[in-house]
């Protein structure tokens, strides 16, 4: 394999970990404050349903996104009604929410464009475009690096950036400002931050929202970055690839990061290299296929050590009276 | 065509006397969905031609898993359609299974030969229309390289992919044909994403025209292309119009026109094998207003002599499915 085959396989690392960044900080925020999400992938099919259908109506993918983002938020927020304020189980709130996208994305599609589900092909306009990253030109004549630079880390649409800026803002907000602390605290013991004055409900409700926002963005890079529209069920497991990269990533942001590279690695390796062959042995396509979830198991169970997560996670708070 | 005619004569004077019901008849699609802007489109297309021509009514029926082929198949013979239409290669062991149940219900099955007596099977020489889109590629290409972005690893689809070569070496002898397949499950027909990631990585490698035969998935392969500034080549329906100006040509399957025809011939159509080619028009290439600047009039003679040729035998385009291999790579 030589450089540039190299360069091609982390341009596409990057654009297939996307999705799974933008899921997977959305699940850290949430369980971070104690509300067990299983309901990303949903919320990022119910994201990715309207940013396409939006985009394909008014021609604007920024409109078509922020539909995107508020159908995933009010989702977000509905799994929050039930598991915060009502109570419930969180788990059964999270496999309702992803039965509802995916039923509701396809009655709606069906219902709006007569497509079967789908939305119409998206134009160049309603799609996001590739950007160019500044320097480009300038740094082209370094070796090793410039072609890196412009093969790999240039040439993406915004929203690759914005996840991959979405990751240090999350570790700035989680462990340098109040806000974190306190959203740390009250996934680990939500009787200190109640008797401490400060809302149980009124802090999870506000991790609900920003779970909402990312996997909005998520899905609004699936069908609009990605993809040119929406097809039925596309976002194909990736809100549970990112949930087992959460508990790989035991909870903190960088490390999330690293596993949805390496996730989106796997994939982009299993597209690239059907043919593999290694010291003579051709490797089946199908080993390729499925190496991400066996690597998810083998690390899990032997290399990672306990995976612990948030103690207060899965159980609503009931205020002592 | 006449014989339509007094059929669909004698058909409405059956309704007139309020005589026995005539059977609906019914589409089965494939996994791929109905919308997929190719294969299975083209049969819905058919299917509404034959309901605005005639005013007649059908059952359509969409998939949701691979469990229920034989269920849906069984499902449209107990209410007593026929002919019952499936499309796809896939639906060969289900038909299998539940034609001989159903003696007096007629199957149609399209892409795939299953031999009983109540079925019809209608095949495609797609190795004759992917010969010709190659040759065109084969002649438009600066690189000398181009790619081949296939649904399912089936052999139905390396059939394309020989076709595709033969026409690109006949173009020119030293070409580079970049094969990909997008998966080995049914899934591979519907993952634009899969399939953008593998144009992505073809173009990378040097190709500037790209082909599939995969379904939903070439919709990113064909939206890769456009974005990248390359030509893709579209395929089953005439997909030129999807983004014009980057759509060499689209390689036509009619499908439609195996749906139309066995509807029309209605409940007690002739079975057996009928094998559509170029010679029956029913494989052939798109030529319109959004490719016309894009093909060159080289290209576009070698083209339609080629297609005479095969008609007349004189050039015999290999057939990956008869010898399970392809003499060129």
């Amino acid at each position: 394999m030589d450089y540039t085959t190299l360069l091609q396989l982390l341009d596409s690392t990057l654009r297939l970990a996307t999705p799974l960044v933008f899921a997977c900080l959305a699940g850290l925020y949430a369980e971070r404050s104690g509300i067990f999400d299983i309901g990303l992938e949903g919320k990022m099919l119910i994201s990715a349903f309207f940013a396409a259908g939006t985009a394909a109506g008014t021609g604007s993918v920024w409109i078509g996104m922020a539909a995107g983002i508020a159908a995933s938020s009010s989702l977000a927020l509905l799994h929050g009604v039930a598991s915060i304020t009502f109570r419930g189980n969180q788990l059964v709130s999270g496999i309702a929410i992803n039965f509802l996208a995916s039923g509701a994305t396809a009655l709606i599609g069906q219902n709006w464009f007569r497509l079967g589900g789908q939305t119409p092909l998206l134009d160049r306009d309603s799609r996001f475009s590739q950007i160019e990253l500044p320097f480009a030109d300038a740094v082209s004549s370094i070796p090793v690096i410039g072609p890196f630079y412009i093969e790999t880390l240039s040439g993406h649409s915004i929203l690759v950036y914005c996840a991959l800026v979405a990751v240090p803002t999350t570790w700035w907000l989680l462990y340098r400002t109040r806000f974190g602390l306190r959203l740390r605290a009250v996934g680990e013991n939500p009787e200190a931050v109640d008797v401490g004055g400060i809302s149980v409900a009124f802090l999870r409700y506000r991790a609900m929202l920003i779970c909402g926002l990312l996997c909005g963005m998520g899905g609004a890079y699936l069908s609009t970055g990605l993809a040119g529209g929406f097809i039925r069920d596309m976002t194909a497991g990736k809100g549970f690839i990112a949930l087992a990269a959460l508990i790989f990533a035991k909870w903190q942001p960088v490390p999330a990061l690293y596993t949805c590279l390496l996730f989106g690695f796997l994939e982009a390796a299993s597209i690239r290299f059907q043919n593999l062959e290694i010291a003579g042995i051709a490797i089946p396509v199908q080993l390729m296929q499925v190496l991400p979830y066996i690597l998810t198991v083998i690390l899990l169970a032997g290399f990672m050590g306990r995976a612990v997560p948030p103690r207060a996670g899965g159980t609503p708070y009931v205020k002592e009276r | 065509m006449n014989k339509t005619i007094i059929r669909l004569a004698s058909m409405i004077g059956w309704m007139a006397c309020a005589g026995p019901v005539f059977p609906d008849p019914a589409l089965i699609y494939d996994l791929g969905q109905k919308y997929d802007k190719s294969f299975n489109e083209s049969a819905f297309n058919g299917a509404e031609r034959w309901r605005t021509e005639t005013g007649g009514s059908f059952r359509e029926v969409q998939l949701q898993s691979e469990a229920q082929r034989e269920q849906a198949i069984r499902r449209a013979a107990e209410a007593g359609d026929s002919p019952v239409v499936m499309v796809g290669f896939s639906f060969g062991t289900a038909l299998a299974t539940v034609a001989p149940d159903y003696p007096d219900t007629r199957f149609v099955i399209i892409d795939m030969v299953v031999e009983m007596d109540n079925v019809r099977s209608v095949v495609f020489k797609e190795h004759e229309g992917s010969y010709l889109v190659g040759l065109i590629a084969g002649m438009t290409t600066e690189s000398g390289v181009i790619g081949f972005v296939g649904g399912m690893d089936v052999p139905l689809i390396r059939r394309f992919a020989c076709g595709y070569v033969q026409g690109a070496k006949a173009a020119r002898e030293n070409i580079t044909v970049i094969q990909n397949m997008t998966g080995t499950d049914p899934s591979a027909w519907s993952d634009p994403v899969k399939g953008a990631e593998l144009a992505l990585a073809q173009i990378g490698a040097g190709a500037d025209v790209v082909y599939h035969a995969a379904g939903a998935t070439g919709i990113g392969v064909l939206k890769t292309a456009a974005d990248s500034g390359i030509l893709g080549i579209g395929v089953d329906l005439n997909q030129n119009h999807l983004y014009p100006g980057s759509v060499l040509t689209s390689m036509i399957k009619r499908v439609d026109l195996a749906v139309e025809t066995a509807f029309a011939d209605g409940a007690q159509l002739e079975t057996g094998i009928f094998p559509l080619g170029l010679a029956e028009d029913g494989i052939g290439y798109a030529l319109d207003e959004h490719n016309a600047a894009l093909i060159g009039a080289g290209a576009r003679a070698a083209a339609e002599t080629a297609r005479k040729q095969i008609i007349s035998g004189e050039i015999a385009v290999h057939d990956y499915i008869q010898s399970d291999s392809c003499p060129v790579q």
